[in-house]
């Protein structure tokens, strides 16, 4: 599984980071960060994750 | 015949329930039924970007999962009436739908101003058709714009409105602060500060008695006798659930569809609801049920009621967790953003500082009997991170009642 996260759209809601903590984060200024290819057990978090998305700014691929 | 389940309404509530109705084992036939043309699409932008023209149309669509592929789509079609003992729904072409399930995604509808005066240059925004009809008009040269209604989707109109170089933008409400039902007085005052220096004027304590004009608004007429001068008017003053196609079948329709804790609909194990129009007990809370328009409901609830539906539809035990969701918010207004986690409106009676000042970065808590029930950020990122610390403490909270 392929994370994509659109950093054009992104504003930092960090709804991600609850929904899947395992794969998104935030830094110290509040700036998103995320791993880019999860392993599959984490597909049903990283789809919740995108759900909440308020700027529908993460695609998962594959 | 194959198992069906239908839905009705083709917005977020009725995407995310077809998505979690695979997402929780049901194989079975899937018919979403929306009145608008479009698949759906995310509506808060409509009052930020959209009307900013910042964003196309194409940024707004969902991405439906993959696993929700084959779910059929009759879009541009209305539901009429439903028959729940027949189990049986009316679409406007005339067609009858039969169902296993039935899941109430209609949503609201923005309620209207009955005063006299001309209807046109009068807008609200809740569909994308209003949004492009009310950027339209804001982009007029020198266009006056009173918005009626000192809530959410008003101040953020009046905010973009004001970025957009629109000469003037008035906020009338009877109310004497802004947003302040939902948040109280502290953030109230400190919201009317930050429009004001943006720009945003206000008229508050006063409501709209009638509208001036031939064919097209030029003023709205105050009940303190006075009159603004308006070219475009936005009506952002409440909304009304879409609930009339479910009369006659002896549902409590009084605010919305009255659910259960398990989001069910008149007791009928095979009817749910999700979204902005179901009026269920939250069990964070306490036994009262509410209608809560947010953003993060029509997620959480499509998540439950697709577990109690599919249960049922299987023959399988529901889910014995009650439903507690902790709602979220966020409005975007000028440069500064309110973030909430809870239920602050149960805790206007005890509102605190937790951090910073109101008048600059401010995080405030909300709190009954002593405990938070909800916390609100009101500035920059740093703001927002504030209030999300506080999400592990409300979620930890106990129930209120027991
Ligand atoms: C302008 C605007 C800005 C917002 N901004 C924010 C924000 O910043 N933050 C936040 O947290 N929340 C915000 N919200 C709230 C959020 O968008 C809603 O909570 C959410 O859209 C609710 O989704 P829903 O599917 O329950 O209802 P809706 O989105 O109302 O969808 C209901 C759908 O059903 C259709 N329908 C109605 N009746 C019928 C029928 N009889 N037959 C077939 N179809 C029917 C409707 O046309 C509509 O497509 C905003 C809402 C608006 C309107």
């Amino acid at each position: 599984m392929k994370v994509v996260v659109d950093m054009n759209k992104c504003q930092d809601h960090g709804q991600c980071v609850f929904a899947a903590p395992d794969v998104f984060s935030m830094d110290d200024t509040g700036h998103l960060l995320y791993v880019s290819d999860p392993d599959d057990a984490l597909r049903d978090e990283v789809e919740e994750a995108a759900d909440v998305c308020p700027l529908q700014a993460i695609r998962i691929e594959g | 015949m194959t198992a069906t389940i239908v839905v009705a309404g083709g917005s977020m509530g009725g995407l995310r329930a077809a998505e979690q109705l695979r997402a929780a084992g049901w194989t079975g036939a899937v018919t979403v039924v929306g009145d608008e043309p479009h698949m759906p699409y995310n509506r808060p932008p409509l009052s930020k970007e959209v009307l900013a023209g910042k964003a196309p149309f194409e940024s707004l669509a969902f991405t439906p999962r993959a696993a929700a592929a084959d779910v059929e789509w009759r879009l541009g079609t209305k539901v009429v009436s439903a028959r729940l003992a027949e189990r049986t729904v009316t679409l406007d072409d005339g067609s009858t739908l039969s169902y296993d399930g039935l899941v109430v995604a209609t949503g609201m509808r923005p309620r209207r101003l009955r005063c006299p005066g001309p209807l046109t240059g009068r807008h609200t925004v809740r569909s994308l058709a209003d949004a492009q009809g009310l950027r339209d008009e804001l982009t007029r040269p020198d266009a006056r714009v009173v918005v009626v209604g000192a809530g959410f989707i008003g101040c953020e109109v009046a905010a973009t409105a004001v970025g957009l170089g629109v000469r003037e933008v008035t906020v009338v409400d009877p109310l004497p602060l802004p947003m302040a039902g939902p948040l109280g007085e502290l953030l109230g005052r400190a919201l009317l500060r930050r429009h004001e220096e943006r720009g945003v004027r206000f008229r508050l304590g006063t409501s709209v008695a009638g509208f001036e004009g031939e064919d097209r608004v030029t003023g709205v007429v105050l009940g303190d006798g006075g009159v603004l001068p308006a070219d475009v008017v936005v009506e952002s003053v409440g909304s009304v659930a879409n609930v009339e196609w479910l009369a006659g079948n002896d549902l409590d329709l009084s605010d919305g569809v009255l659910t259960c804790g398990r989001l069910r609909v008149g007791g009928r194990p095979e009817v749910v609801a999700v979204g902005d129009v179901a009026r269920f007990p939250n069990a964070r809370y306490d036994a009262v049920p509410r209608r809560v328009e947010h953003w993060s409901i029509p997620t959480d609830t499509a998540k439950h009621a697709a577990k109690t539906l599919a249960a049922h539809l299987a023959g399988a035990e529901t889910d014995p967790a009650p439903f507690a969701p902790l709602p979220t918010f966020w409005s975007d207004q000028h440069d500064f953003r309110l973030q909430s986690f809870g239920a602050p409106a149960l805790g206007l009676d005890d509102v605190r500082v937790l951090d910073g000042d109101p008048s600059g970065d401010v995080l405030v808590g909300y709190h009954t009997g002593g405990l938070l029930v909800g916390v609100v950020a009101l500035g920059g990122q740093a703001a927002a991170m504030g209030a999300a610390r506080y999400r592990a403490q409300l979620l930890k909270q106990p129930a209120l009642t027991a």
